[in-house]
């Protein structure tokens, strides 16, 4: 164990020589840091492929440091960083909003957000839906597009289960929690890869998608005319959006490996960069601030 | 003199045979531990699972949480504290119960030509090909419905695609090789008198096979299918990729449904620990396991049958 942590420290004091032989501007203010040790990430598959990436080029900048992400949902994000099973808990949904979470157990680091809109087949004929019209379709009062003015088309919905997060956003925002239709002619996917590849292949089908799951294949529809851009978001005139967060517990261990990551996440480099590459949209740049009671201030 | 020496060597001999060498009494206690201790090992591990799973499953209604009739309603509407499990328990019967009735005719027909017909040449082919079949994983056949069988559906029968139907189709595909399997070491355990004696009557092939081969190795038969039964209940990935998930009791064949693997897996990660709603899935859990036991009993008591039979 202790000859194990020498060689790492060794490896890493030889590296950060390197590097700062090489002269470069932010490899001094690694000099200083010198961090090593374990860091495990768990929860919302949403926000995985950002937290992988940036672990990569968080681990390659400080090798020894061993960052390990994985998936398995929300839930169990906000359960391992309230039981500290894990070092950080990444969830879609604030820990208020959750049962059985106790949110004076762990700090809310909220790292970016993701934007989600409804999302219908190509053939549907309408890119553009007023609220209420999107309210009588996902509660079951209006069954055909051509009803809202599209194709003479069945409309099938497609869901996520109850416990997903982007519904969780969906409802709250795009549905002013209008309870869904389920049953008769609902499809239920339980991922947001199956919803996009159902919803471009089935005839009227609408869903809703994060902005990152965007493509050719499905059409992202307005909401009362407005359009479902990053812009859009920043400012909040489209409502629906999500913080991405991670929860750290509050007994502070591991903490310095936890806020270095995190930190890192929210420097510029990540947030201009991985998150918008990988269709997300950075906190740096919101001009609103949004509460877990859904009260939104000016920034 | 010599006689009396003569004795004393054959005692001697005879006492080291009727004494084991050390060395093989060890490997011996050894070869014992070692079996001891893995079926221990086994036991254990079943022994904790279950316990496990049904401490997690009961404690849903022990701590008043949810309440069985609740449980055992048709309302679905978790946000809303209604946990009504009926339609998935009925949904993950009534999807292997008829997979099995597709499947067991084709899978019995298979072994019937694998031993009686094209001994041969059929079983060189079809051997392989049912071993095929067991190989390829889950996910590859929930992949091939999603992209083949759903818009098959669509297109051809109507509905969205996803839905009970193509749930039947995939599974049933799934459980053809057990009971291929089953039932052809089954048939070929039929001893070849009871051929030899009804094609000695005067009795055609056919006459053979289905008036006295499946009546008698009957027990054996059932007993594949309902191993393959058993495995459709408990396949989570492939169903939950075609059924479409929505709650719907499954009545209709183009209507989406829910089975109970697939509500596990399609809410098992977003729930919090020790929320009712994550107590529910584990009592859903627990009813798998409670409905796969009776499958096995089932399979005891078909056995234990055959065995009077024969």
């Amino acid at each position: 164990m202790f000859r194990k942590g020498l060689v790492l420290g060794g490896v890493a004091a030889l590296l950060l020589t390197v590097l700062t032989g090489c002269g470069k501007a932010d490899s001094s203010q690694n000099a200083d840091q010198k961090l090593s040790g374990n860091l495990t990430a768990v929860g919302s598959s949403a926000m995985q492929p950002v937290i992988e990436e940036s672990a990569k080029e968080f681990m390659a900048k400080n090798p020894g440091v061993q960052v390990t992400v994985q998936g398995g949902g929300s839930g169990q994000g906000l359960t391992a960083a309230m039981n500290d099973t894990a070092d950080i808990g990444n969830s879609d949904v604030f820990a208020e909003e959750k049962d059985k979470i106790d949110p004076q157990k762990v700090v809310d680091h909220k790292v970016f957000v993701v934007g989600m809109a409804p999302v219908a087949h190509k053939g549907v004929g309408i890119d553009n839906l007023t609220q209420q019209q999107l309210i009588d379709i996902f509660t079951g009062k209006v069954t055909n597009w051509k009803e809202v003015g599209g194709a003479d088309q069945q409309i099938v919905l497609v869901n996520r289960p109850e416990s997903s997060g982007t519904r969780a956003t969906f409802v709250k925002w795009a549905l002013n929690d209008s309870k869904e239709l389920r049953k008769d002619g609902g499809l239920e996917e339980e991922s947001s890869g199956n919803v996009r590849k159902i919803v471009s292949e089935t005839p009227g089908a609408i869903g809703y998608l994060a902005f990152s799951y965007f493509d050719e294949s499905i059409k992202p529809l307005k909401l009362d005319g407005v359009e479902p851009t990053n812009e859009n978001v920043y400012t909040n005139k489209w409502k629906v959006w999500a913080y991405q967060h991670m929860y750290t517990n509050k007994n502070g261990k591991n903490k310095e490996l936890e806020d270095a990551f995190i930190n890192y996440i929210l420097s510029p480099e990540v947030q201009k960069g991985l998150v918008i590459k990988l269709g997300y949209i950075p906190v740096s740049e919101m001009k609103v601030e949004r509460d877990a009671t859904g009260n939104v201030a000016q920034k | 003199m010599e006689a009396k020496e003569n004795r004393e060597r054959t005692d001697s001999l005879s006492e080291s045979l009727k004494k084991p060498l050390p060395k093989i009494l060890r490997a011996e206690r050894r070869g014992r531990v070692l079996t001891y201790v893995s079926s221990w090992v086994l036991i254990l591990i079943l022994f904790s699972l279950i316990m496990f799973i049904t401490s997690k499953g009961s404690s849903t209604f022990l701590d008043g949480e949810v309440q069985l009739a609740n449980f055992f309603s048709t309302t679905w509407n978790p946000g809303e504290y209604q946990f009504g499990a009926l339609s998935f328990i009925l949904g993950s019967l009534i999807v292997s119960v008829c997979a099995a009735l597709v499947s067991a005719p084709l899978g019995i027909g298979a072994a019937i030509f694998m031993t009686e017909i094209a001994p041969n040449w059929g079983r060189k082919i079809l051997q392989p090909a049912t071993e095929i079949l067991v190989g390829i994983p889950s996910v590859v056949y929930g992949f091939i419905g999603l992209s083949v069988i759903v818009p098959f559906i669509r297109e051809n029968v109507g509905g969205l695609g996803f839905g009970l139907l193509a749930g039947i189709i995939v599974l049933s595909i799934m459980i053809l090789p057990t009971i291929v399997s089953v039932s052809v070491d089954t048939l070929q355990a039929v001893p070849n008198h009871i051929r030899q004696g009804s094609i000695a009557l005067g009795a055609t092939r056919w006459q053979t096979i289905s008036r006295l081969l499946i009546r008698t190795s009957l027990p054996g038969l059932m007993t594949g299918v309902v191993l393959g039964m058993a495995r459709a209940f408990g396949e989570a990935l492939a169903v939950q990729m075609v059924i479409g998930n929505a709650p719907n009791l499954p009545f209709q064949l183009l209507e989406p449904m829910s089975t109970l693997t697939s509500v596990i897996t399609l809410n098992m990660g977003n729930t919090v620990q020790g929320s009712a709603y994550q107590d529910v899935l584990w009592s859903m859990a627990l009813v798998l396991l409670l409905m796969t036991l009776l499958f096995i009993v089932l399979i005891r008591w078909m056995t234990k049958r055959s065995d009077l039979s024969s």
